[in-house]
């Protein structure tokens, strides 16, 4: 080795150990920035990402509470659960669900309309954990799914609690139903903050008692910290706090009374509210026809819901609550003691009355051709004299009827516990003014006010409304609230707490002007226009019979001859309460097309009164089909 | 006895004491790790026990051999791994989506991971050979020999490997000594090409950077690996855990956890205790390393010792970088710590190759 070449090798060496030297120093910085990111993640991060761990780790499983049932006053079961198994597809497990359906049904009889449901509620309900393909499995079922399930990923059985409306169509409109949980749903558990409290929930009250109670019904959603792991899978439970069962609900409503009400209506369209004056309370709230709302909660049928929404007979429909209909002849009490008591009438004044009243050139007819005579205010109410209310209604004005009808209720909530009720219309100049754009519709005529006088015209009220206000007569001016809803049974305590019968006002009416028009009432179930239905009643009882028009064909209505016809003729209207000194129960009752009120509406309360007073069943009003007799027995 | 000690002293002789220690280290911690990791799988704590044996022998033949007979080796080997890739490239079997692997009846053999060898031994050997006069046409030869297989491995796509392979040749030729003025125009010249090589990337490596930037936009598909193993550092805190008690790792949330991710399991259960500590061992193999190849004897010696090394560090920093969310993620396991026995043998030879470059120095000198 010559001196060249070893300096040379030395140079080599060293140019060799300073490029080392900047890799080390590369090594050291490159080794720092990962110290950094350590000290950052694992120091200065170190809450977050424990946190972020925590929910990693801890998983909150919700368990829904059981939820109430619903119990007639006399502790009859209108709404309850049972256990049962169901067969559950998770959605986002399988990947063909129509497959898996098809498969499915090698073991377990999937009928069609189950078929059907399921899509529907696929759609509906998006999202879903689980939703069930068929429900209350039988036993044989649920060993035979077992057996088998290896086959099917995403499906298993699962045991639930189901509602059950035991009487079917019975109550229907006033129990509702629950359903599950579709997107509007969410949206209203949402702006009500109740989200943690329907974790575990499928299911929410849709309509009736079961939406209005809902909170009182649905419970408290218990929880269960679980370990899981990435998977998803339960590990080990770090707590549990149990669920409450949702609160009992025990109703005012009879449903025995219930039952003889509904039966009583037959295969008659209409609606029928009976109220016990003294607290409000509802003892028989009826829509018909009704519908079974056991087929709404784990989903209707398409066919079944189709056959529901499609008829022509709007079963869905709670006439009670939301159908307005012009009150006819059964707003003349109201009109007469509000003649009495603004004075513009005596019970002696009386009229001549030729069948008919003229009023600027239109001739405003009575019923009964030729008049009924000499009518004073007792007779009026008694034969149900139209032109001594035309007369009437003209020397008070709309505006002082109006006035004086709105302190019984009419055209107003009445803020029953049921949800959608419909509000009607009492009409008076004010109110004209706001309905309509056009100034020459938005004035108020005087011959509309004569129309108004005999319950034709602008007004209509709900079935609910004329029950309110019947009981409000019944109670000599003291209106209370009505309500379904008798108390809350803690399920825990067992504590009631009790719907307080709240008096909502008391009309300043002078006593005698009440007595009168009670008076009247019960002339008319005794020697008027109420006197055949119930003719050897066994009990005094308060009556008014109404008819009231059907002007013209709903829109939307399909043209159907057959049918058209019938849905021309008149509402039959009744309103009644009784025992007549004492009364304990006040109702009013609307049969749809049925023609004159005393031969549809009337025989309808005097089954209903019957039972309740008598607890019996009043034998079928005999029909007599003669002419001659309608004539001079109808009188509204 | 003087026989079990002469047998001993003759079995110790070739092997480093510091580089024993340091591996010894990080072995017992990664079969510590292991057995945290991989509960839900014992059968893999055997069968990296046995993987460490076998790796100790390699190690242990590759220290006695001497650097001369590693570089009569480098030529064969290289070209051998070379062709194997270019049969890979054309017969090779396909597993999840990439062509890797090569089957050759009694088992498949992956000729990238021999590559990851045979790269800075040719290179090495290339440089030593023309040591005398080192013009720039030679380091154009070598970056040639480096890029071919680097694109056959990238290509299969690999893209872990072939950065790993072309990181190795790279330091070689840095090593060897090209100039500065070339280094910084080549790294201008990739800054340029950055937008080209992004148009050339697959979908899901495209995917992974795109998610590095930001984990969040895809939590439950690309960006699940690295969100989960964030979390699992970062919860970890200064102390860890403790040992079998990560939450992240135990309950599975931790994918891939004994292999690429077992830095997770680690950081989890240890805390920024141990990853301190993690780092000060690699921190220490590579200082010895380095140590070795500034007094190796003979530029072959010096190159080669100097790109293991720090081939080492490309590891260890890829791995704990792409784990803690500042690299993308690809496809390198942590150094002597995750499970696998093709990576831990090729790292033991590494470390053999070291000890016997260490163990030669002052033979060839006299």
């Amino acid at each position: 080795m010559d001196l060249a070449e070893f300096k040379n090798t030395q140079r080599e060496l060293y140019y060799f150990q300073l490029r080392v030297g900047v890799a080390g120093i590369v090594v050291v910085a490159a080794f720092a920035l990962l110290l950094t990111r350590f000290v950052y993640l694992q120091v200065v991060q170190h809450d977050y990402y424990q946190t972020k761990a925590e929910d990693n780790r801890i998983s909150i499983v919700p368990i829904a509470p059981n939820r109430g049932n619903i119990v007639d006053q006399n502790g009859v079961i209108l709404a309850r659960n049972y256990s049962a198994y169901t067969l559950e597809i998770s959605p986002r497990q399988v990947t063909d669900v129509e497959a898996a359906i098809n498969e499915l049904s090698t073991i377990i009889d999937i009928r069609p309309s189950d078929r059907n449901r399921f899509r529907r509620m696929l759609l509906e309900v998006k999202g879903a954990d689980s939703l069930p393909i068929k429900t209350r499995l039988s036993d044989e079922e649920v060993a035979r799914f077992a057996a088998n399930r290896y086959r099917f990923p995403g499906v298993d059985i699962k045991a639930r609690l189901f509602r059950q409306y035991p009487h079917g169509e019975l109550a229907s409109h006033v129990l509702g139903f629950i359903g599950r949980i579709n997107d509007r749903d969410i949206e209203r558990i949402e702006s009500e903050n109740m989200e943690a409290n329907y974790k575990g929930s499928d299911h929410i009250g849709k309509t009736g008692l079961e939406q209005s109670y809902e909170r009182e019904l649905h419970g408290t959603t218990g929880y269960e910290q679980v370990e899981v792991d990435a998977g998803g899978r339960g590990v080990r439970t770090l707590s549990r706090t149990a669920p409450t069962a949702g609160n009992n609900l025990v109703l005012t409503l009879d449903l025995k009374l219930q039952e003889v009400a509904e039966a009583a209506f037959g295969d008659k369209r209409g609606a029928l509210v009976a109220i016990e004056p003294a607290t409000g309370g509802v003892l028989a709230f009826v829509s018909m026809p009704g519908f079974d709302p056991n087929l709404f909660v784990d989903g209707i049928d398409p066919a079944s819901w189709e056959a529901l929404n499609n008829s022509p007979d709007r079963p869905l429909n709670n006439r009670a609550l939301t159908g307005v209909y012009p009150p006819g002849s059964t707003i003349k009490p109201y009109m007469a003691l509000g003649a009495l008591e603004i004075g513009k009438r005596t019970p002696a004044q009386a009229i001549s009355d030729p069948g008919y009243y003229m009023f600027g050139g239109h001739r405003f007819r009575d019923d009964k051709v030729g008049g009924h005579g000499f009518v004073d205010m007792y007779k009026s109410i008694v034969v149900s004299c139209d032109t001594y209310y035309y007369t009437l209604a003209n020397d008070m004005g709309i505006d002082n009827i109006s006035g004086f009808l709105k302190h019984f209720g009419f055209g107003a909530r009445t803020g029953i516990d049921l949800e959608g009720e419909g509000v009607g219309v009492l009409p008076s100049q004010e109110w004209k003014l706001k309905r309509f754009r056009r100034p020459e519709q938005q004035k108020w005529y005087a011959g509309e006010t004569i129309s108004v006088g005999i319950g034709q015209g602008y007004n209509a009220y709900t079935t609910l409304q004329l029950a309110q206000a019947v009981a409000t007569i019944a109670n000599n001016g003291v209106m209370y609230r009505p309500h379904i809803a008798k108390y809350i049974e803690n399920s825990r305590t067992g504590e009631r707490s009790f719907i307080e019968p709240r008096p909502l006002k008391s009309i300043p009416l002078k006593p005698q002007n009440i007595a009168f028009i009670r008076n009247a009432m019960v002339g008319v179930n005794k020697e008027g226009t109420g006197a055949r239905a119930f003719a050897g009643a066994g009990y005094a009882s308060g009556g008014k019979t109404g008819t009231a028009q059907v002007i013209a064909l709903k829109q939307n209505e399909k043209y159907d001859e057959s049918r058209v016809h019938e849905r021309h003729r008149d509402h039959a209207l009744f309103i009644a309460f009784a025992p007549a000194d004492e009364p304990t129960i006040a109702l009013a009752v609307v049969v749809e097309n049925a023609g004159f009120g005393a031969r549809a509406a009337a025989p309808i309360a005097r089954q209903v009164l019957d039972y309740y007073l008598l607890g019996k069943r009043a034998p079928p009003v005999e029909k007599k089909p003669d002419a001659v007799e309608e004539a001079d027995d109808e009188g509204d | 006895m003087k026989a079990i000690d002469r047998l001993v002293a003759r079995i110790a002789a070739p092997l480093d004491g510091s580089l024993l220690m340091i591996t010894a280290c990080l072995v017992m911690l990664g079969l510590l790790t292991l057995f945290s990791a991989a509960q839900d799988n014992p059968a893999r704590i055997t069968s990296q026990l046995a993987n460490v044996g076998i790796a100790l022998a390699v190690m242990w033949i590759a220290a006695q051999l001497s650097p001369q007979t590693l570089m009569r080796f480098a030529f064969p080997v290289y070209i051998a791994a070379l062709l194997l890739l270019v049969a890979v490239a054309m017969f090779g079997d396909v597993r999840n989506g990439a062509r890797r692997w090569l089957s050759l009846g009694f088992g498949s053999v992956q000729p990238s991971e021999l590559m990851k060898v045979a790269m800075p031994l040719m290179l090495a050997w290339y440089f030593h050979k023309n040591e005398a006069a080192l013009r720039f046409r030679d380091y154009v030869v070598a970056a040639i020999l480096l890029a071919i297989p680097t694109l056959l491995i990238a290509r299969q796509p690999d893209l872990g490997t072939a950065l790993l392979v072309a990181a190795a040749g790279f330091y070689v030729i840095f090593l060897a000594g090209l100039s500065w003025k070339i280094l910084i125009g080549a790294a201008v010249v990739v800054m340029g090409s950055l937008p080209f090589l992004w148009s050339i990337l697959h979908d899901y490596q495209r995917r992974r950077i795109l998610m590095l930037l930001d984990p969040t936009q895809d939590p439950l598909g690309a960006g699940y690996h690295i969100i989960q193993a964030t979390i699992a550092l970062g919860s970890g805190g200064l102390a860890g855990k403790g040992w079998l008690k990560g939450t992240q790792t135990h309950l599975e949330f931790i994918p891939e956890r004994s292999t690429d991710f077992i830095f997770a399991v680690f950081s989890e259960e240890f805390g920024l205790i141990g990853t301190t500590l993690l780092l000060v061992l690699y921190l220490a193999l590579i200082t010895r390393g380095l140590m070795i190849a500034a007094n190796a004897p003979t530029f072959f010696a010096r190159l080669l010792a100097g790109a293991v090394t720090l081939s080492f560090f490309t590891y260890a920093f890829v791995n704990m970088g792409m784990v803690s969310g500042l690299l993308p993620v690809v496809g390198v396991p942590l150094p002597l710590v995750s499970y696998g026995g093709t990576a831990l043998v090729t790292l033991f030879l590494g470390i053999g190759i070291l000890m016997s470059i260490n163990r030669h120095r002052t033979l060839v000198q006299t």
